[in-house]
């Protein structure tokens, strides 16, 4: 039998793997996503917006673990409603949150095993599965250490693991290069190129920098809303020498939410 | 109840040739592990040479295995697994069992009052459930929210738990004190199903901390001032616990899906 990656066979079973219309998610009784309509397929997908503009929240909701409010939500070609198998659609997800709980005192292993277990892998599967995708975060030497022992970055790496434990055709990682140093930001493009070749890799970050070397496509959002979805070379072509900002990147980034609150304040 | 693929899906998945999604093959490969029937379906559809292959690698498997060192010992995975719930856990079970104690003590010592673990069954559970499924007290509760497995089974998963140590240190207290095995183990479940479906519209923890408030003071000490047993833990009321506990049962099972979401209330 040929076993195939969910991720694989996604561009030929949906058209999309992530597809929202109009959707409106609460925080709280805040709705911090509202009205947004968001289109991803197979790569690598940098999201960015100001502190308040409601990332964490649509990763919540890409997730599933937030009930979106209102709009349509689409995730691996199901709609995810009230009536949607939200086992079968969360099998093909992974998932790093904001404020990433971990138990101190599991090992990396147990963790990422016990992770593997919750995302109902065959139980034959799971040891293999953990030491894949130990691996592939380069924390086999750590395989054996108690989470509490690991050091910030090593932390976040135990997290992504976890994320793609189960190879998942939708991958969400929120704020995933918080603590790392700049070499380990490096090895993390890297790791993110890697990841998204044959997966959705949706990415929220405050880092323009990070998206433009590691993302094949930038997703700005504000108040809840969609600003822009473009490539970081069109990013980068939005900035002019006037706007703030220390990059090329930057700049765009700041000349699109510029002209996205004028057109609010209008 | 379990579902049985369905016969399409088990010749799909025998199919070498066949082109099933990931998630697909896990759903079958996780049923097949528990389910003989099926996995002698799936012997059945192979065909004579895919046969003659499995015996020729199991031959070699089995000669492998007779040439090469002692298996590793298994690991206790499923203690890894539920080790940081046992540690959460223990003060409050701790706590359960000592004022059980007290109560027992209690009543060999003031034989007049009406009967405190009758009194106590009811609520002694209460703080157990509510630590095992509050968001305060996991560590990694967005992390799992997420997962394929979060929901209603993992709650009653780990309300079993509880229930282990409670029950039999109830069985244990009302054999030492003469009260009626019915009459503590049925309003202890019927206050656990309770729990659990007024938690699926206000969270477990709050849905325990109401119904350990109201029995307290609805019926604990107006019971203590008359120095008399409440109606409600008379021996002719065991049949209204066991209908009570059968319903309440039921109406949490249809509520299921409130707990597959990550709720601001736990």
């Amino acid at each position: 039998m040929r076993t195939v990656s969910a991720a694989e066979t996604a561009p030929t079973t949906y058209p999309w793997a992530v597809h929202a219309e109009g959707l409106r998610v609460r925080a709280g009784r805040h709705l911090a996503v509202d009205g947004l309509d968001l289109a991803l397929g197979t790569g690598v997908h940098g999201l960015l917006g100001p502190n308040g503009a409601g990332k964490t929240t649509l990763m919540r909701a890409l997730a599933t673990v937030l009930k979106p409010a209102g709009g349509r939500l689409t995730l691996l070609g199901e709609a995810v409603d009230g009536r949607a198998d939200l086992r079968r659609v969360r099998r093909g997800l992974g998932y790093l949150p904001q404020q990433f709980g971990f138990y101190p005192r599991f090992t990396v292993r147990e963790f990422v095993e016990y992770m593997a277990w919750l995302k109902e892998m065959p139980k034959t599967a799971v040891p293999g599965a953990a030491q894949r995708a130990i691996e592939r975060v380069g924390l086999a030497a750590k395989a054996g250490a108690r989470m509490k022992t690991l050091s910030g970055g090593m932390l976040r790496r135990a997290g992504i693991a976890q994320a793609i434990v189960n190879d998942p055709a939708v991958l969400l990682l929120d704020e995933p290069t918080v603590g790392l140093d700049p070499e380990q930001r490096l090895d993390f493009r890297e790791l993110l190129r890697d990841l998204g070749v044959d997966s959705c890799l949706l990415v929220s970050t405050h880092l323009v920098e990070d998206v433009v070397a590691a993302c094949t496509d930038v997703v700005l959002v504000n108040e809840g809303r969609l600003v822009y979805q473009g490539t970081p070379d069109d990013l980068i072509a939005r900035g002019g020498a006037g706007d703030p900002g220390d990059s090329p990147a930057e700049r765009g980034y700041s000349a699109l939410l510029r002209r996205h609150r004028a057109e609010t304040d209008r | 109840m379990t579902t049985h693929p369905s016969p399409a899906v088990i010749a799909r998945y025998a199919d070498r040739e066949a082109d099933l999604d990931e998630v697909m093959v896990w759903s079958v490969e996780v049923h097949l592990e528990d389910c003989a029937d099926c996995r002698a379906l799936v012997a059945a559809g192979t065909a004579d040479d895919t046969q003659a292959l499995l015996a020729r690698v199991a031959a070699a498997v089995d000669r492998g295995i007779a040439a090469g060192p002692a298996p590793a010992p298994r690991r206790r995975w499923s203690a890894a697994r539920n080790r940081w719930l046992v540690w959460r856990l223990m003060p409050w079970l701790t706590m359960t069992v000592a004022v059980l104690g007290c109560a027992v003590l209690l009543q060999a010592v003031r034989p007049s009052l009406p009967s405190l673990v009758a009194m106590l069954a009811p609520v002694a559970p209460l703080p157990g459930v509510a630590i095992a499924w509050s968001r305060r007290h996991d560590p990694a509760w967005e992390l799992i929210a997420g997962t394929p497995a979060a929901g209603l089974t993992m709650l009653l998963r780990r309300t079993a738990g509880v229930l282990a140590v409670v029950v039999p240190a109830l069985a244990l207290a009302s054999t030492r004190t003469g009260v009626s095995l019915a009459l503590t183990l049925l309003p202890c479940l019927a206050f656990t199903a309770a729990t659990i479906a007024l938690g699926a519209f206000i969270g477990v923890r709050l849905a325990a901390l109401a119904l350990g408030s109201v029995w307290t003071l609805a019926v604990v000490l107006p019971a203590m001032d008359t120095a008399e047993l409440p109606l409600v833990l008379q021996p002719g009321s065991t049949l209204v616990w066991a209908l009570l506990t059968l319903v309440l049962a039921g109406l949490a099972a249809t509520r299921a899906d409130n707990f597959r979401r990550l709720a601001s209330h736990n």
